[in-house]
């Protein structure tokens, strides 16, 4: 008895010193480069820092100046939830529009999905965010297919301020492949009983829709809406090529505002403060999903 | 008599229904196709144009916009383009990307199969605790450690080498919870039993992984190794931020500094070294495209 609890108490120890071997690359990690700078980072948003010079303590100065008298960081605020808060629903939207298309039982769907995916595959490249450039151009395709059907065929896409940010906004949608997969998957999971059921009951198209498909999917449109929300307020590379920030700062989305002040000018305490906000953003979205997703998220027995 | 007419007649009316079913089957069908395959189409346009502007001669660029296949094909827009700016060719250029991405995509397989196999299977204390917060930073954009990070490696002169890029791959950072939690999920379908009689059997935690685990896990590890390759391939942020020599530059970076609307002017050659550089990414897709799918679908992650 007393032997085979010895045994036990040294096995479980040498199983707990080989799982934080195992482990210990991630931990490392998470100490060092995620933990120790958010700590820093905290940190650095109440000091100067320019990174020549030792951090100078500032208090909430980098904060006052970002609230009351920096008009640009409201500029990238609302321009970056205009994005998102738009982006986001139309990926989303469409995703479901074509996984319920794709979800058919078809010859050649498997193809189909993989058609549809690739623009995913390479959708956040800069090779493709030049391509965008030269599509939205003056003298761009858009442009060029609008002339050719006999429409007004001047409009420079990226320099009016009213359409810059929505030629963003479609090459993010366009991207929709992600979660278009997710949502097949989850269309694979609702039980074919259910539709049948609602047939002899004579249920409509939209009813079925509404009644049955949307809920079943719920916690994967939860699952989806978070994790692209938090892509659509953190957006760079396309920002960053197609448009610069500009045109009128419409654009200047605040992670290319952020990496503006901090790699840029090197106004390190600023960009931290920046960050720290960002973070608070951040968290308050993802709980708001998640508080308000029990009145429409449906669970199924769990 | 009249019996048997009845029979005939039913017969026939039974083959006339199926007829027109199948009649209906068939127009749906071809309905479905042509729809699917004209908005594939649709979405596939804005590439298959970049693929084909890369073959046109410079003269054919704005006089022949839309077309998709040049009414003379040339290769002179990969000879002039490849030549890249101030004396450095893309050889140097797409050298750097694959060292990322081959490292990079090695080190993230390692160290996420090892920290996966420590989570899924072993035990020790605070093991929730910490996979939880393995989870958490899924949600955690990159901006809000990037400044601390940046300050960190300079700190150690490692500004303009690759360290910054691959220590994190090497310590499961970087979006590599993802991959750890792929591994996790696949090794939980894993008959425990297999652990219990390796155990038995005397064998080791570190010999049973590599013996027995690694080889099982091996289709979640190439899942994982597709997609670190091509987010370290179309990683944009970091190599901009730590890498300031052209001599250093990936191919995103590159691209974006010989894109460069203020200087460029070859548009042949840019459409050409933005669609060569989208290649990689696409064989990878085109040979692996079911890991992807599947790798999407199951976590539902991305």
């Amino acid at each position: 008895m007393v032997q085979s609890l010895t045994f036990a108490t040294t096995r479980s120890r040498r199983n707990a010193i080989s799982g934080y071997l195992f482990i210990s690359p991630w931990l490392i990690g998470f100490i060092t480069l995620t933990i120790f700078p958010i700590i820093a980072v905290v940190y650095l948003g109440f000091t100067r820092y320019d990174i020549f010079s030792a951090p100078q303590w500032t208090g909430l100065a980098n904060y006052r100046r970002m609230f009351t008298a920096d008009p640009r960081f409201w500029t990238s605020v609302r321009s970056t939830f205009v994005f998102a808060f738009s982006s986001v629903p139309l990926k989303l939207a469409f995703a479901l529009a074509v996984a319920m298309v794709l979800a058919a039982k078809r010859r050649g769907v498997g193809v189909y999905r993989a058609l549809y995916y690739a623009p995913s595959i390479v959708g956040t490249s800069v090779a493709v965010a030049v391509m965008w450039r030269q599509i939205f151009a003056r003298r761009g395709l858009v442009n060029w297919v609008l002339g050719f059907l006999g429409l007004p065929s001047t409009t420079s896409w990226l320099g009016e301020p009213a359409t810059a940010i929505w030629t963003i906004v479609l090459l993010v949608v366009w991207q929709f492949g992600s979660p278009m997969l997710i949502f097949l998957a989850g269309l694979k999971q609702i039980p074919a009983e259910m539709y049948e059921a609602a047939d002899i009951d004579g249920a409509r198209a939209h009813q079925r829709f509404f009644r049955i498909t949307l809920p079943m999917l719920s916690p994967i449109i939860l699952f989806n809406l978070i994790m692209q929300i938090i892509f659509g307020l953190t957006v760079f590379t396309q920002a960053f090529i197609i448009t610069g920030g500009g045109p009128l700062d419409t654009t200047n989305f605040y992670a290319l505002y952020l990496y503006r002040r901090a790699f840029e000018t090197f106004q390190m305490g600023y960009g931290s403060a920046m960050a720290v906000v960002l973070l608070a953003v951040v968290g308050v979205c993802t709980a708001i999903v998640l508080k308000t997703s029990a009145r429409w998220v449906f669970y199924e027995t769990e | 008599m009249s019996n048997s007419t009845q029979t005939i007649l039913l017969r026939e009316d039974v083959q006339a229904r199926l007829r027109a079913k199948r009649r209906r089957d068939l127009r749906g069908s071809i309905v479905f196709h042509s729809f699917v395959i004209l908005f594939g189409f649709l979405m596939l346009y804005p590439l298959l144009w970049l693929a084909g502007s890369s073959f046109k001669p410079s003269g054919e660029i704005f006089t022949n916009l839309g077309a998709i296949i040049p009414s003379e094909p040339t290769l002179m827009n990969f000879v002039n383009g490849w030549r890249g700016f101030g004396g450095i060719t893309f050889t140097t250029f797409y050298q750097n990307s694959f060292l990322y991405a081959g490292i990079g995509t090695f080190a993230a397989v390692l160290s996420s199969v090892v920290v996966a196999y420590g989570f899924a299977r072993l035990k020790f204390p605070l093991r929730g605790f910490w996979f939880t917060c393995m989870l958490m930073t899924l949600m955690m954009p990159v901006q809000i450690q990037i400044i601390p990070q940046y300050i960190f490696f300079s700190q150690l002169g490692m500004i303009n080498t690759f360290w910054p890029l691959l220590l994190p791959r090497f310590l499961g950072q970087a979006g590599q919870a993802f991959f750890i939690f792929m591994i996790v999920q696949f090794i939980r379908g894993i008959p425990i039993q297999l652990d219990e009689a390796a155990e038995i059997d005397g064998a080791n935690k570190v010999t049973f992984f590599l013996r027995v685990m690694l080889p099982l896990v091996k289709p979640a590890m190439v899942t994982a190794g597709i997609f670190s390759f091509y987010w370290t391939w179309s990683d944009f942020l970091t190599p901009l931020i730590y890498l300031n020599r052209p001599r250093l530059y990936t191919v995103s970076v590159a691209l974006r500094a010989f894109s460069d609307p203020a200087g460029a002017t070859d548009w042949g050659a840019i459409y050409a070294m933005s669609f060569l550089s989208l290649v990689p990414v696409l064989v990878i897709f085109v040979l692996f495209q079911k890991h992807i799918v599947e790798g999407i679908s199951t976590t539902g992650l991305k």
